[in-house]
């Protein structure tokens, strides 16, 4: 009879954990900035099809980086959990924190019992009445969740792209002064991103009930066209 | 991989899954809804139960204009004054019923439910065809209540993205969908106003002349059907009167709608003086 070789319980997390970040490392970056009239969401992504940001509910986005089946998985678990519960309750009970404690435990479930985790991560975001109510919820392929209040940075390289996006960012910036921080933060110095390359859309209070919409390619290149922000010139963009 | 079924996150497995209907998540997660149940309406005749009543829809040189009169009733008493007939279907359409108030409300909100959720899952809103014929399952699974007294009879207006034009489509209890090149009406009073719309009508008329034509059509059916609420300038409720176009869905103010309302009853009264002034001599003699 064959005995199965003994592995210490923290090896085998350990190694889920490295398969996962590996996944998730090989994938491009997304960042979500919170600006004047809500949140503003900016990933790198070539496909215009394939998206990794979407809407969930009136005041809730959806971003993961990752498997784009996995994560497409979960985001279509998250519009119907929401769907559902406004349909039985009112459209003001959903909310995301809710919706991010349903994808932590999923997540975590699958992490430890699972052969394979989910090479994903994935942001909850939503936006309040007022400046300042916005929320953040980053879950981990771990089901760790962060609640983050500035912006919040998925994919590889997060710790470069965090300290870029403290230089640029400011929560008084306006639409096109947000996109530039969030596209300067994901291009780092030495290279430039193009409206081809990246996929945009805003949670904006301004717009109603559903404040969820994408910006198109045209919008995004006359967002950009204006002068790039210089590290430290935050002060300028909040004067807009 | 499927998702490990947890409180309330939805998963289903290969065979059960939903796709992008609403109706067929809640039915797939044990919570169908009642439009459609056969028992739903329970026995006996519920005829007396709260009805809307007149709605109008009619096309124009730039989409579609709807208009529906406030008045609920049950049997001969007004139940409500002030409900509200025409809603916004997706972002470029919108939807009139007539018919028991109770399930015509519920079919609405299930029927914006599901195109938003088709929208959310699949990533892109559903054709307006496509929006049309998901309304005409949705009057279709009634049917039985319908024959109970729940009626439900939809008008389903939108502009179609693909075509460019405003397309309008009119229902029957059965599930029936009939494209309407002009106009339609549904109701009560749907004969009255259907008629002022069908002699008041010309192809390629302006969005506000289609406005006023909806205005006087609700009107003059108000003025014949006890059932359809005319204007109350005392309280101050006004139709509902609604313009759809390349733009969207927008309701017109009901500032708007009143001036509108004062202006049609300014030329009747003119008429009605004119009439006078020319009978007069002949009454005289």
């Amino acid at each position: 009879m064959n005995m199965p070789f003994y592995v210490a319980p923290e090896q085998i997390m350990k190694d889920r954990a490295d398969y996962a970040r590996k996944g998730i490392a090989r994938g491009k970056s997304l960042v979500a900035v919170t600006y004047r009239d809500g949140i503003l969401l900016c990933a790198e992504n070539v496909s215009n099809t394939l998206r990794k940001i979407s809407e969930i509910y009136d005041r809730i986005a959806f971003a993961g980086v990752g498997k784009y089946n996995e994560f497409d998985q979960l985001r279509i678990a998250g519009v119907r959990h929401a769907d559902l519960k406004g349909y039985a309750y009112s459209r003001q009970d959903v909310e995301a924190r809710s919706l991010a404690n349903q994808y932590a435990q999923i997540l975590g479930q699958i992490f430890t019992h699972e052969m394979k985790p989910m090479e994903v991560e994935i942001l909850v975001a939503e936006i309040g009445d007022e400046v300042g109510t916005e929320q953040l919820f980053h879950i981990l392929y771990d089901g760790t969740v962060n609640d983050e209040s500035r912006w919040s940075v998925l994919g590889g390289e997060t710790e470069a792209i965090s300290e870029r996006l403290g230089d640029l960012h400011d929560a008084g910036l306006d639409v096109a002064a947000a996109l530039r921080a969030a596209v300067g933060a994901l291009a780092g110095p030495e290279r430039t991103l193009v409206a081809d390359d990246l996929e945009v859309a805003l949670l904006d209070r301004t717009l109603g009930r559903r404040c969820f919409r994408r910006l198109g390619i045209a919008e995004v290149d006359e967002l950009l066209a204006g002068p790039r922000p210089e590290p430290g010139a935050k002060s300028d963009g909040a004067a807009d | 991989m499927s998702l490990p079924p947890l409180r309330s996150l939805p998963s289903f497995g290969a065979g059960e899954d939903p796709g992008p209907s609403f109706t067929g998540l809640l039915a797939a997660s044990g919570r169908a809804a009642d439009i459609g149940r056969p028992d739903a309406a329970g026995p006996g005749d519920l005829s007396g139960v709260t009805h809307g009543t007149t709605v109008v829809a009619l096309r124009h040189c730039d989409g579609v204009v709807m208009a529906g009169d406030r008045r609920a009733t049950a049997g001969n008493l007004i139940s409500h004054r002030t409900i509200e007939k025409v809603y916004p279907a997706g972002r470029h359409a919108g939807v009139a019923i007539a018919g028991a108030a109770g399930p015509s409300m519920e079919m609405v909100r299930l029927f914006q439910l599901q195109l938003e959720h088709y929208e959310k899952v699949e990533g892109q809103p559903l054709s307006l065809d496509g929006q049309a014929n998901q309304l005409s399952q949705m009057v279709r699974a009634n049917l039985t209540s319908a024959l109970r007294g729940l009626l439900v009879v939809p008008l389903f207006a939108g502009w179609d993205e693909r075509r460019q034009c405003g397309r309008l489509f009119q229902y029957d209890v059965t599930g029936g969908r009939y494209e309407e090149q002009d106009y339609a009406a549904g109701g009560s009073g749907s004969l009255h106003a259907g008629t002022v719309v069908k002699l008041g009508f010309r192809p390629g008329l302006e969005p506000a002349a289609a406005g006023d034509l909806a205005i006087s059509a609700l009107f003059q059916a108000a003025d014949e059907d006890s059932a359809t609420g005319g204007p109350d300038l005392v309280r101050g409720i006004f139709p509902v009167v609604v313009n759809i176009d390349a733009d969207g869905y927008r309701r017109l103010d009901d500032s708007h709608v009143e001036e509108r309302f004062r202006a049609l009853l300014a030329t009747l009264d003119a008429d009605a003086g004119a009439a006078n002034t020319e009978r007069s001599p002949g009454d005289a003699t």
